[in-house]
């Protein structure tokens, strides 16, 4: 072909025109199974680069190969949706000199399109590509070594970059269309061994409980949404990836038969779950800016009312098309609630970072109804607390939360606190919540944090919202 | 009125996360356990457990049952004692075959009560396991003023019985039947046998639904997923609902007029009609039929 744009990674390093300092962004759709962010990161110390900027949707536990690349400085600035693992312990620790930067992914996506995220060259891992750059998630030939299904984080980098890399494992021949990252805004295509192991996509946070716990709060959570007022015929949805809020839409959909009703939309991360409820015709369409599992993964190659989004349009605060601002319903975990229903999902009770903000921030500000499950005690651990150790989503976008001793409902709703009261649902008040937190294991001793600043957390509007500082 | 008891959960006594929250499934009874899910290097830690756990967590309304060893071991006495002074609903005792175990147990909780100056405040059940207790069942059921009920456990039983459980549940027929009128005829509470199998939960459903006809009070589980199931079976239907309604509220009218004589449409009601009337509208209030509110 006469505008092939396939090369090695080295000659498409070389040919992006990165410089020391300089910004390069990954994806996260390969979650702990990303194999990209380490084999193109390995290549960069290889080639000298020095001082980069890391900015990536997300990054796990196995990502620790960074801590090295850290030390040794070629990475010197992060932003993140989240982090885990060793290298999350390392950095809450003081790896880093420079605060990692934690955004949204609707605050990650309004930044990157208003130029506030300003990416160099992106490196996007994709499961098919044509020699022109045309990439998605989903396989294209029997040769597919991968699959990771929406590629919807990727979809703002591949827009906006200065400069766009693709890396595939299975290059196919033109015309790769429909195609989230569209040839025209990519520059080389590397093929490599692998992607990312796609067996890894549902790994971690994702869980399918038989915990009589979850399984407890997921009842109590889908109670308060058949009684919400929201339940109804056309309602949208969307569940976060604790083992309990995925639960929930077990019951949900239990409920929505006995009663034929059916939601126009689920949004999200989408599950296994949510693709049985749609080929079911219970849910209309899904929209899917990251497939939660290889049934997700696999829908959306092959159903054409299963939509890939990018960042922005899911969950944008700043761009009004976005499709949290049609949401009436999400169903969110939580770290840790406080009594005026800040929630944490970032930094765990032992100071060290632990989490995501993902679409937290965004969903719950946006949605009509936004419902937090979220047990009282993990073990020792109280979760609802006087304050927060890291304010991610401010209490004014929340609207519900469950817990194995009760529902709270924040007071500038008194509507669904009557509506669920009237269902017979036993409505708690949050501050008694806390004291019951406290009358079971006492009160911890406050963490150990030094004044260092190791995180930034920014809210969706592109405002700090709290620091994160050193644990000791 | 009478307690309502559709659910025992069985809790080991030597697991504090699971001990610490167990009430939030909403078990009417949780029986905290000393003997067989307990090995012998752990006997005193659960003791110490089970006893901490009775003073510090506030489980609620949950009525709190303890299975102590039995008495010829080391450590029946010191199970008695430990959970007696941490103020204990019930003691339930295993493997019993006879009258006088129910005294003998009787006689170690007096001891401690009066040294607490409490005495008659811990009530005692017995489970029955063997071939032997279920031919005495009546005189266990009738050995004290403090017992609360019988109990199957039908794995020794059945063992007795030189045969094994089946998924019917033929070989439980006469043990079932006998500790249910053996309990009525004492006028106390009756439990059912667990049924272990977690992932058949139609035929647990079956095996409730059967044991709900035979009479049983409730059964003893050890799942907080197999509490939804019992509840479900022992609620009440709404033609049930309806009927106790109407009897209640003659109740109330003739209580009005000060009529000793209580007649719906034209029938007279007799006490037992009352009784199972006011059971009726508990378990409807318990299985959230009803509001709390609705109930008399």
């Amino acid at each position: 072909m006469r505008n092939s744009k396939l090369t090695s990674l080295e000659e498409a390093i070389r040919r992006s025109g990165l410089q020391d300092g300089m910004t390069i962004s990954f994806h996260h759709h390969f979650r702990g199974g990303d194999k990209v962010v380490n084999l193109v990161v390995d290549k960069l110390a290889e080639m000298g680069f020095k001082n980069l900027h890391l900015a990536a949707s997300s990054l796990s536990d196995v990502h620790a190969p960074l801590i090295e690349h850290i030390r040794n400085g070629v990475i010197t600035r992060i932003s993140t949706s989240g982090l885990r693992g060793e290298l999350a312990n390392a950095i809450s620790h003081g790896l880093m000199k420079e605060p990692v930067v934690f955004r949204s992914h609707g605050g990650r996506g309004s930044a990157i399109a208003s130029g506030e995220l300003a990416i160099d060259v992106a490196f996007l891992g994709a499961s098919a590509c044509d020699e022109l750059g045309n990439a998605c998630g989903v396989p294209r030939s029997e040769n597919a070594k991968s699959i990771c299904g929406s590629l919807g984080y990727a979809l703002p980098d591949a827009r906006y970059a200065r400069h766009v890399v693709v890396l595939t494992d299975d290059l196919v021949p033109y015309p790769n269309l429909p195609a989230g990252i569209r040839g025209a805004d990519v520059e080389s295509v590397v093929v490599v061994d692998s992607v990312g192991d796609s067996s890894k996509i549902s790994a971690g946070a994702i869980r399918d409980s038989k915990n009589p716990r979850d399984i407890l709060l997921a009842k109590q959570a889908a109670n308060v949404v058949i009684h919400s007022g929201y339940f109804q015929d056309g309602f949208s949805i969307q569940t976060g990836t604790g083992g309990a809020s995925l639960a929930v839409v077990k019951y949900i959909r239990e409920q929505m038969i006995k009663d034929g009703i059916k939601a126009s939309f689920a949004l999200g991360g989408i599950t296994a779950h949510m693709v049985k409820l749609h080929e079911e015709g219970l849910i209309g369409r899904l929209i899917d800016v990251q497939s939660f599992d290889k049934v997700a993964a696999q829908s959306i190659a092959e159903d054409p009312s299963h939509v890939e989004v990018s960042s922005v349009e899911y969950a944008s605060g700043q761009h009004l098309g976005s499709a949290t601002h049609a949401l009436d319903i999400v169903i969110l975990s939580a770290l840790e609630v406080d009594t005026d229903f800040n929630v944490n999902v970032l930094v765990g009770s032992d100071g060290i970072i632990r989490g995501a903000i993902g679409g937290h921030q965004d969903t719950a500000a946006d949605s009509a109804l936004s419902i937090i499950v979220c047990p009282l005690l993990r073990g020792r651990i109280p979760c609802v607390v006087p304050k927060v150790t890291t304010l991610i989503t401010p209490g004014k976008s929340v609207d519900v939360v469950v817990t194995e001793y009760g529902i709270a409902v924040n007071p500038a709703r008194p509507e669904i606190a009557e509506r669920l009261r009237e269902a017979g649902l036993k409505i708690v008040d949050i501050k008694d919540l806390a004291a019951k937190a406290t009358s079971i294991i006492g009160t911890p001793d406050p963490l150990p944090f030094g004044e260092r600043v190791v995180g930034v957390v920014m809210n969706r509007d592109g405002q700090k919202l709290d620091e994160i500082h050193i644990i000791q | 009125m009478e307690r309502l008891r559709r659910t025992m959960m069985f809790v080991p006594g030597n697991n504090p996360g699971m001990m610490a929250d167990a009430h939030i499934y909403g078990p009417d009874s949780i029986m905290l356990d000393l003997e067989d899910s307990v090995t012998m290097a752990e006997k005193d830690a659960a003791r110490l457990l089970v006893h901490n756990a009775l003073k510090s967590i506030d489980y609620g309304d949950t009525e709190m049952v303890v299975r102590i060893n039995p008495l010829n071991t080391p450590y029946g006495r010191k199970d008695v004692e430990a959970v007696v002074k941490a103020g204990v609903d019930v003691i339930r005792m295993p493997k019993t075959e006879t009258a006088e175990e129910v005294r003998e147990l009787e006689a170690e909780i007096v001891k401690v009560e009066e040294e607490l100056g409490c005495v008659g405040r811990t009530q005692i059940m017995a489970a029955i396991e063997s071939a032997l207790g279920i031919v005495n069942a009546y005189a266990i059921a009738t050995a004290s003023k403090r017992m609360m009920g019988i109990a199957l456990g039908a794995e020794d039983y059945s063992a007795n019985l030189k045969t094994q459980r089946t998924p019917g549940g033929a070989e439980l027929l006469l043990a079932r039947e006998q500790i249910v009128v053996a309990a009525r005829a004492a006028g106390i509470a009756c439990f059912d046998t667990v049924y272990s199998n977690l992932d058949d939960m139609d035929t647990f459903r079956k095996e409730v639904e059967l044991i709900k006809t035979l009479g049983f009070d409730g059964k003893s589980i050890i799942n907080p997923r197999q509490i939804e199931v019992v509840n479900e079976v022992f609620a009440p239907t709404e033609k049930e609902i309806m009927k106790a309604r109407t009897i209640i509220a003659a109740i109330r009218e003739a209580q009005a007029k000060g009529s000793g004589v209580i007649s719906v449409h034209g029938k007279m009601v007799d006490r037992p009609v009352v009784i199972r009337a006011e059971r009726t509208i508990a378990l409807a209030v318990a299985s959230g039929i009803l509001a709390k509110e609705e109930m008399l």
